[in-house]
């Protein structure tokens, strides 16, 4: 389908032979590019400073660990959206990795840590793996692409837990638990796991010659083709990345709750994107970063946690919340950009 | 330096170039030259490995040599600056000018630093200071041009082909891109120059070379060649050539006495379109002419609400047209036969029945359905009218010759019984005897009281099927032919013509 | 890129697979048909057709609603949400008939595709990302309205869940209806033509004056109102409003049998009986790995193997 890498690519055509007034553009542009970077930021610390004057049991260490250590997880998995998402690509396969990780891992820890880690990701990073050579090789839609993995990763699901009968479980006192249990200066080894992943993912992505890739992949993909980036190359990666991601969290997971829950992850893909949107990365490629794929996790997150505190309110409202959030930033995305190709 | 020897490349159904000799040398700015369809871009693309040729030779630097990839064209030093600017607009300038070869420092990071610095010393020394850490889409157009020629310089190319560089550029931006290319030149680059703009090419360029029909028709120094003679080859007459009967279907005068139907007035679109203002009379068929890029194709679209205008305004039959809505601009009467039929004309998965309708669709049908007695009659009635040769009324569009593609699409908007009809290179890419026919149309079609616009590269068809010649450079009206003054050596003349107040574009 | 295809695929390979394209979907239906009278046991009795055409349906109507958007070049992931917010309407509103209640279900649709169209026609945001927002916020407001199962006890609901004309249930003849409606309005209205129009070549419809987003805006809705309606069926088939999971991946079935059923996903062709056909044989398939005693794990590889080949095959005509 090439509907979306067209349209995706309409920042390609932002070259308006309209530049009157150099100052108010650049002005305006800056300060939309502002508000695309930072509105995020700016929403999470006003919810957080409401949350915190609205309920007492908010701003306590059991509540912003728990989270911290919720977000975690969502984290990981949105930091492999990001990639994706840069280039112009969706992921919708990672729910489903997230749950056959988690699975997988509780399975390998019978036979120690490394299994158990190693095992989730190379599943996972080979299903992530073949999703990119279909769509750069092949080039079938990412959408329909990932659809299919995410179908395809569910029934293997399936089949390795007797129809989803059979839980996994982890022992509570081998070292792959500790990963997902224990904590390290009363932060939970997750938190530490996942800080570290976003700090080298933001440095793959500002500051190596791949991450110039990916944006060059997303910002124009012909014009990144004659530049010399290797643009199969890099969506085959970031695909690969992505199901890495996914299994790792879900890994993560199954430390945590110390069993391969096999329900969970469904409806994972659709909040990794929307955080990854809300953080202020293009659905359309190009443009994004990482920082901001955390502040949306964690305005998802402390959205829900407010839900929850309100005892009166389903936690559905999330789901609302969050989707109206997604069309509220989608559509001030849409109109900053185009307002920007006018001036 | 890089050079090719009886290149040819066929498409399906098209020779695009047949035994073309091209040689582009050290120090030397080649002007590339020809109308639309004369197989430049093929040329090009040829050369900087888009395509690979069928038959001919392609030597670099002494050796034989076949690109497989535009990449391996760049890695060899040919460097391509494209009309388009094919940067990545949401990029820091910076790391435009530098993807794919950032100066790495210490854990194989790149050098933010160090890369800055480059950049900007990089875009200083072309003249040009801006902050290479703002997206590049910040930048003008012209400044974005200018970056991609940095990165071309920066790679130390060898070949620098540029298509059509300056036709988005301010006159301030063509100064510092002519700078950019003496030096270049100094430093022994071969440039290759393609645009349409005498003017330029008369200050930059050493030589020569005019394509038409695939084939080279001329290649020498440029100095020695006046404008009028170029102007002639790109368009394939010649001077002051007699000739008893034209060649092509039309009968010539019409009626020219009557109101005007069709009244465009100062029609401006930045950068392509100044104040170009037209009427058409009914029964008159106006030829718009000039050179490829002078905004023909943008006149029409914009008299047809397909391109939002700046200023102006177009009223049909003394009935203000809303700007900016093709939907508006139908319902007033005007009808566009758009220049790329491929992709904004037909329809290609629907047949030719549904292409033919799909215009006056609403008037067809009551209550939303679709009445097919009706439809089938306009489309047998225009089917035999138009001569339309298909397997039958249920052929998709797509299938069919770009001569019976056409005249789907003329009856597509003649069964909207349109006032005015603009028609945007209504014969190229058909065939020989289609291309009668449709040229005899358009005779019809003003005898019974059309107001037609005319644009096509083709000359004769232009002089012969014109009553009047609106002829446009830049983007701008420059000479109106009426009369007797309609013929092509009054064409080319003002064409050619050497602006009153110099190159002030 | 095309002429490398063109030069590749010769004459024959073209029509054959121009033939596995346009039939290869009935084919395969066949296949399976035939494969199950002669190795599934109880295959062949009346009541096994009508539970496999029940089961169908829901799926089949959402579907149809799916090619209208799939026709535009477009795609429509909220269709699945836009169910279970029908289902959470249908038991609310239930106090004030199944008539009203089924109604309001369906203006629910409604609504979402007019957002939906919204979204993509005036402010352009492309309909994957469009339909994914509404996809999220559909679910939790179905959720929000009905937090959890709830047994709909209702006659009339209840009889249009199971009741039948002459031996066919209502489910299987509404669907067959709303098929013929789709496929008629598809071929002889002018709304058909401008969709396909649009679908094809936009650029080439706008300038013929098509009213490119009115078109958008109503496909959409009928997208919406299509999957409202295989909500509402459904509850009463099941006798049961369960927001939670009605309709869950239900837009990847329907893509799967648009796709299936021949039409691209590249627009400006919408094929309603390969549609239908795609849908009975995503069913059937489902129901041979069952019969024979393969876990559904099987049937989701299965199913997500079809699309991936149905969309390669559907993308060589493309480029051709």
């Amino acid at each position: 389908m090439t509907t979306q890498t067209e349209e995706a690519g309409m920042p390609a055509d932002t070259a308006s032979p309209k530049d009157d007034d150099p100052g108010r553009t650049n002005r305006s542009e800056r300060l939309s590019a502002l508000a695309q970077q930072h509105g995020a930021l700016v929403t999470l610390v006003i919810a957080m400073a409401v949350a915190s004057l609205s309920f007492d049991t908010f701003l306590t260490g059991d509540n912003l660990e728990n989270m911290a250590l919720s977000s975690a997880f969502l984290a990981v998995v949105a930091l492999g959206m990001t990639f994706v998402i840069i280039t112009g690509g969706i992921d919708l396969s990672v729910g489903s990795l997230f749950a056959l990780g988690g699975v997988l891992a509780a399975w390998g820890s019978q036979y120690g840590t490394v299994v158990a880690l190693l095992l989730p990701l190379a599943v996972c990073g080979l299903i992530g793996l073949v999703n990119g050579v279909l769509i750069a090789h092949v080039r079938l839609a990412p959408f329909i692409v990932t659809l299919a993995a995410m179908l395809g990763a569910r029934g293997i699901l399936l089949a390795i837990t007797d129809e989803g009968s059979k839980t996994y479980l982890v022992d509570k006192d081998s070292f792959f638990a500790t990963l997902g249990q224990g904590s390290l200066l009363g932060i939970g080894v997750p938190v530490w796991i996942t800080v570290a992943l976003f700090v080298l993912g933001a440095v793959v992505l500002r500051g190596t010659r791949f991450g110039q890739y990916v944006y060059a992949v997303g910002g124009n993909e012909d014009a990144g083709a004659l530049m010399g980036a290797p643009v199969a190359r890099t969506k085959i990666s970031v695909y690969t990345l992505s199901g890495l991601c996914a299994g790792l969290a879900g890994a993560l997971n199954a430390a945590w709750l110390v069993s391969g829950v096999t329900i969970l992850g469904s409806g994972m893909e659709l909040e990794a994107i929307s955080a990854v949107v809300i953080g202020g990365t293009l659905l359309s490629g190009g443009f994004g970063f990482i920082s901001g794929s955390l502040v949306g996790v964690l305005l998802l997150k402390v959205i829900q946690n407010v839900i929850n505190q309100i005892g009166s309110l389903d936690s559905a409202y999330q789901q609302v919340v969050s989707g109206a959030f997604l069309a509220v930033v989608v559509v001030a995305q849409t109109w900053l950009g185009r307002r920007r190709r006018v001036l | 330096m890089l050079s090719v020897s009886h290149l040819s490349k066929t498409f399906p159904g098209v020779r695009a170039l047949s035994d073309v000799d091209f040689t582009a040398r050290a120090g030397e700015v080649h002007a590339l030259v020809g109308e639309n369809g004369a197989g430049k871009s093929t040329l090009i693309k040829v050369l900087t490995g888009v395509y690979r040729p069928d038959a001919g030779e392609l030597t670099y630097d002494g050796e034989p040599v076949r690109f497989g990839t535009p990449l391996q064209a760049q890695q060899a030093g040919i460097s391509t600056i494209y009309q388009e600017v094919n940067l990545v607009p949401l990029m820091s300038v910076a790391r435009n000018l530098f993807l794919g070869r950032e100066p790495l420092g210490r854990l194989g990071l790149i050098d933010f630093r160090r890369m800055h610095r480059e950049a900007d010393e990089a875009l200083r020394g072309l003249g040009i200071r801006v902050d290479v850490r703002r997206p590049l889409r910040e930048l003008g157009v012209g400044a974005q041009q200018m970056v991609a020629l940095a990165r071309a310089v920066a790679v130390d190319a060898r070949v620098v082909i540029m298509d059509e560089p300056t036709s988005s550029l301010e006159p301030r931006e063509v100064k510092t891109l002519f700078g950019v290319i003496r030096m270049l030149r100094e430093r022994g680059v071969a440039v290759v120059y393609v645009s349409h703009r005498m003017d330029e090419l008369y200050e930059i360029c050493d030589t020569v070379t005019v394509l038409r029909d695939g084939r080279v028709v001329h290649t020498g120094p440029l100095a020695e060649l006046d404008r009028l003679r170029l102007v002639a080859m790109m368009l394939g007459r010649e001077i002051g050539e007699v000739r008893e009967e034209g060649m092509t279907k039309f009968t010539g005068s019409h009626d020219t006495e009557a109101e005007p139907v069709l009244r465009a007035e100062g029609l401006t679109v930045s950068h392509r379109l100044r104040d170009v203002s037209l009427e058409v009379r009914p029964g008159e068929v106006v030829g718009l002419g000039g050179l490829l890029g002078s905004g023909r194709s943008e006149t029409a679209k914009a008299i047809a609400g397909a391109l939002p205008t700046d200023a102006g305004r177009v009223v049909v039959a003394g009935v203000p047209v809303r700007a900016g809505s093709t939907a508006a601009a139908i319902r007033a009467g005007i009808s566009l036969l758009p220049e790329d039929r491929k992709a904004e004309g037909i329809v290609p998965g629907l047949s030719v029945r549904e292409n033919i309708a799909l215009a006056a669709l609403p008037a067809l049908s009551r209550f939303g359905l679709v009445d097919d007695t009706r439809i089938d009659a306009i489309v047998e009635t225009f089917m035999k009218r138009l001569r339309i040769k298909a397997a039958g009324p249920h052929q998709k569009v797509g299938e069919l010759s770009g001569g019976n593609q056409q005249k789907v699409l003329l009856a597509r908007w003649l069964a909207l019984h349109p006032k005015v009809l603009l028609l945007d290179e209504p014969t190229r890419g058909i065939d020989v005897g289609a291309k009668a026919e449709v040229q005899a149309l358009i005779d019809e079609l003003a005898d019974d009281g059309l107001a037609v616009l005319l644009i096509s590269s083709d000359t004769e068809e232009l002089i012969e099927g014109s009553d009047r010649v609106v002829v446009l450079k830049d983007g701008a009206v420059v000479r109106e032919l009426t009369g007797d003054a309609v013929t092509e050596d009054a064409l080319m003349r003002a064409i050619a013509a050497v602006p009153a107040g110099g190159s002030d574009d | 890129m095309t002429e490398l295809a063109l030069s590749r695929g010769s004459l024959d390979r073209d029509r054959l697979l121009r033939l596995l394209q346009d039939y290869g979907v009935y084919a395969g239906v066949l296949v399976l048909l035939l494969f199950n009278f002669a190795f599934t046991p109880h295959f062949v009795s009346t009541e096994n057709f009508r539970t496999q055409a029940v089961q169908v349906a829901p799926v089949l109507i959402v579907a149809l609603g799916m090619a209208l958007a799939i026709g535009t070049e477009g795609v429509d992931l909220s269709v699945g949400s836009v169910m279970a917010l029908a289902t959470s309407l249908l038991s609310l509103y239930l106090g004030y008939g199944p008539w009203i209640a089924a109604l309001t279900a369906v203006i629910g649709g409604i609504v979402v595709g007019v957002a939906n169209g919204a979204l993509i026609a005036f402010v352009g945001v492309q309909p994957i990302v469009a339909t994914l927002a509404l996809m999220v916020a559909g679910r939790g407001l179905a959720l929000v309205l009905l937090p959890q199962l709830k047994d709909v006890r209702d006659p009339g609901l209840a009889s249009l869940g199971s009741g039948d004309v002459l031996g066919v249930p209502y489910l299987v003849l509404i669907a067959a209806v709303l098929a013929v409606l789709v496929a008629f309005v598809m071929r002889r209205t002018t709304f058909g033509r401008q969709v396909l129009a649009i679908g094809d070549s936009r650029p080439a419809a706008r300038l013929a004056g098509l009213p490119v987003r009115r078109v958008l805006i109503v496909v959409y809705v009928c997208s919406g109102a299509l999957a409202a309606i295989a909500g509402v069926l459904a509850t009463a088939r099941l006798t049961a409003s369960d927001p939670t999971s009605l309709g869950n991946l239900m837009e990847l079935s329907a893509i799967t049998a648009v796709v299936v059923g021949g039409t691209p996903l590249t627009g400006g062709r919408v094929r309603i009986g390969g549609t239908v056909a795609g849908a009975v044989l995503i069913q059937l398939l489902t129901t041979t790995l069952i019969k024979h005693d393969l876990p559904p794990s099987w049937t989701q590889i299965a199913q997500a193997v079809v699309i991936v080949l149905a969309v390669y095959a559907a993308r060589e005509r493309g480029r051709r």
